[in-house]
């Protein structure tokens, strides 16, 4: 089942940085789709379209079309605020909001308007428990979130977006600050979390990359070169730049 | 210069180490003299004042009015007045102040306009003061009828005040990370709720420093107030916005230029009693910020 159907998408910012031509995609269901390249290739600026996060940034050209589910995301009069609460991402360097590490997972939960205590507990609890951190944090939730370590920081904000019971979860390298053992936890954790959600993942390394792929898309300069099923990708690439890229000849 | 020897130890003081340490020491002692020089006047200025001044303070020269041509008596009106001032120019002056940095900050798009608005407010802080108390008696006092009065000196204080408040705050509110507000736009917060809940807690002290210093020079000020609102002698206190009032700064000038006879000790006891309420004010600016700072999460 496909999750979100991109076509014909094509993004220029207004500084004429990076930019996407032609992206034609589609996201699976329940599994971790990898977006992979060298730098500016512009696997990011395709996450930060699938939340409309890009609306912070100076756009001056999108067109195509961009699909979640039914909801055409590029249409200018969606509800951004319910398409992000649908769409949760966790970035590169983990930020955790200046307040307990509690209040860091009910934040977006009381802007929805879930007032209830209990509710909100139990929400805590639940995403703690699916990020992997619950018996690390349980008995100092009312602690600041920036006394954590950068590992423990980084499951607090995929917390925080699993906390919004997203159908997405986007990932800009998520671990590139973090040390093996932590990026370990991570990326397990991810591998659960694939059941419940649709993950969009932009690795750190091709390594990783291969690692938890079960579909995957190689960005070249604003081109997507090559797609396919993870293990196949990886093992046999067809075009002659993702191999060179693999095997590490460039980037 | 540190040097190494031949088994890569570093050396600390190579060569002739008396001669270059005795130069280090000269150079230390000519830098602590040089601070000591600016620091000097400043104190001397703040003891001077308080030894010539204290002898004046008491509880009846701080709470009574001023009798027999201001040459006896307390400072009372001039004390409350000048409160009053501050308070007005805080009432115009904050909320403009913050709502205009808010949107300079977080709204406005960096453009050629806003490039125009931000060295209009510089500028505007460079004004003299006098100027701006023309501009109250043009504006204010004539133009808009509101007479020799609180308002009238509030309104020209606020805008001697507002480019100090603006440029503050816009600075505090720039201090926050922007990534903090990236995060919160990414968990389904509009643009005001990230201000409200994220980014102005976190740059409230710095705003509220801001602030203070602002007020601070606004009620330490003559030259707007002359002709705006400061009134010579008024035999009790104002009871409306549009009554002249006394204030401190006003009457310490008059007392000091305008009195033959005036009695030294009054004059410099009402100099203490300013140079107090300004000193506090700024006592309690540095405190807010200095414990914020050992406060921040970021």
């Amino acid at each position: 089942m496909i999750k979100i159907l991109i076509e014909h998408l094509n993004l220029q910012y207004s500084d004429g940085k990076e930019s996407l031509r032609d992206i034609n995609l589609e996201i699976p269901a329940n599994e971790i789709t990898v977006l992979f390249g060298p730098a500016g290739g512009g696997k990011s600026s395709l996450l930060r379209i699938f939340n409309r996060l890009n609306d912070l940034a100076d756009v001056k050209l999108i067109s195509g079309k961009v699909l979640l589910d039914d909801t055409d995301i590029l249409d200018p009069m969606i509800d951004v605020i319910s398409l992000r609460r649908r769409v949760g991402m966790v970035f590169a360097r983990p930020v955790v909001l200046p307040m307990s590490i509690r209040s860091n997972l009910t934040y977006g939960l009381e802007l929805a308007g879930e007032k209830r205590e209990m509710k909100l507990d139990e929400a805590v609890e639940r995403s703690l428990v699916q990020a992997a951190l619950w018996e690390e944090v349980k008995d100092r939730l009312n602690e600041p979130a920036i006394s954590l370590s950068g590992g423990q920081q980084q499951r607090l904000c995929l917390a925080r977006s699993l906390v919004l019971k997203p159908e997405v979860i986007l990932l800009d390298e998520p671990t590139s600050g973090l040390d093996p053992i932590s990026t370990g936890k991570v990326e397990t954790t991810l591998h659960e979390l694939k059941q419940t959600y649709t993950i969009v993942l932009v690795p750190h390394s091709v390594q990783q990359a291969a690692r938890v792929a079960d579909f995957a898309g190689f960005f070249l300069q604003g081109e997507l070169i090559e797609k396919g099923i993870g293990k196949e990708l990886f093992i046999n690439p067809k075009d002659k730049r993702t191999e060179d890229y693999i095997m590490g000849r460039f980037g | 210069m540190a040097a190494l020897d031949r088994q890569g130890k570093l050396l600390i003081n190579p060569g002739s180490s008396d001669a270059r340490l005795a130069r280090q020491k000269l150079g230390f002692s000519c830098l602590t003299l040089i601070t000591l020089v600016t620091v000097i006047p400043i104190l001397s200025v703040v003891i001077y004042i308080l030894v010539k001044g204290l002898p004046a303070i008491s509880w009846s020269f701080l709470t009574t009015f001023p009798y027999d041509g201001v040459k006896q008596g307390g400072i009372f009106p001039a004390i409350v007045g000048t409160f009053f001032l501050t308070l007005g120019t805080a009432i115009f002056s904050v909320p403009v102040g913050i709502g205009a940095a808010i949107y300079l900050s977080e709204y406005a798009p960096e453009s050629r306009w806003t490039g125009i608005i931000r060295i209009a407010i510089i500028n505007l802080a460079g004004i003299p003061s006098v100027v701006y108390g023309l501009f109250g008696l043009g504006m204010f006092v004539i133009f808009l009828k509101f007479g020799t009065s609180i308002l009238a000196g509030s309104l020209t204080l606020s805008i001697m005040t507002l480019p100090v408040i603006i440029s503050t705050a816009e600075e505090a509110l720039r201090a926050v990370p922007q990534s903090f507000r990236v995060v919160s736009i990414s968990v389904g917060a509009t643009r005001w709720q990230t201000i409200r809940r994220i980014v102005l807690p976190q740059s409230l002290p710095g705003i509220i420093t801001g602030v203070i210093l602002g007020l601070e020079r606004a009620a330490g000020e003559t030259a707007p107030i002359l002709f705006t609102a400061a009134s010579f002698f008024l035999p009790r206190l104002p009871n409306s916005p549009l009554d002249p009032t006394m204030a401190l700064p006003y009457h310490l000038f008059v007392i000091s230029t305008q009195v033959p006879g005036m009695p030294v000790k009054i004059q410099y006891g009402t100099a203490l009693v300013l140079i107090v309420f300004v000193l506090g004010m700024n006592l309690i600016a540095t405190t807010i910020r200095s414990r914020a700072r050992a406060h921040r999460q970021w």
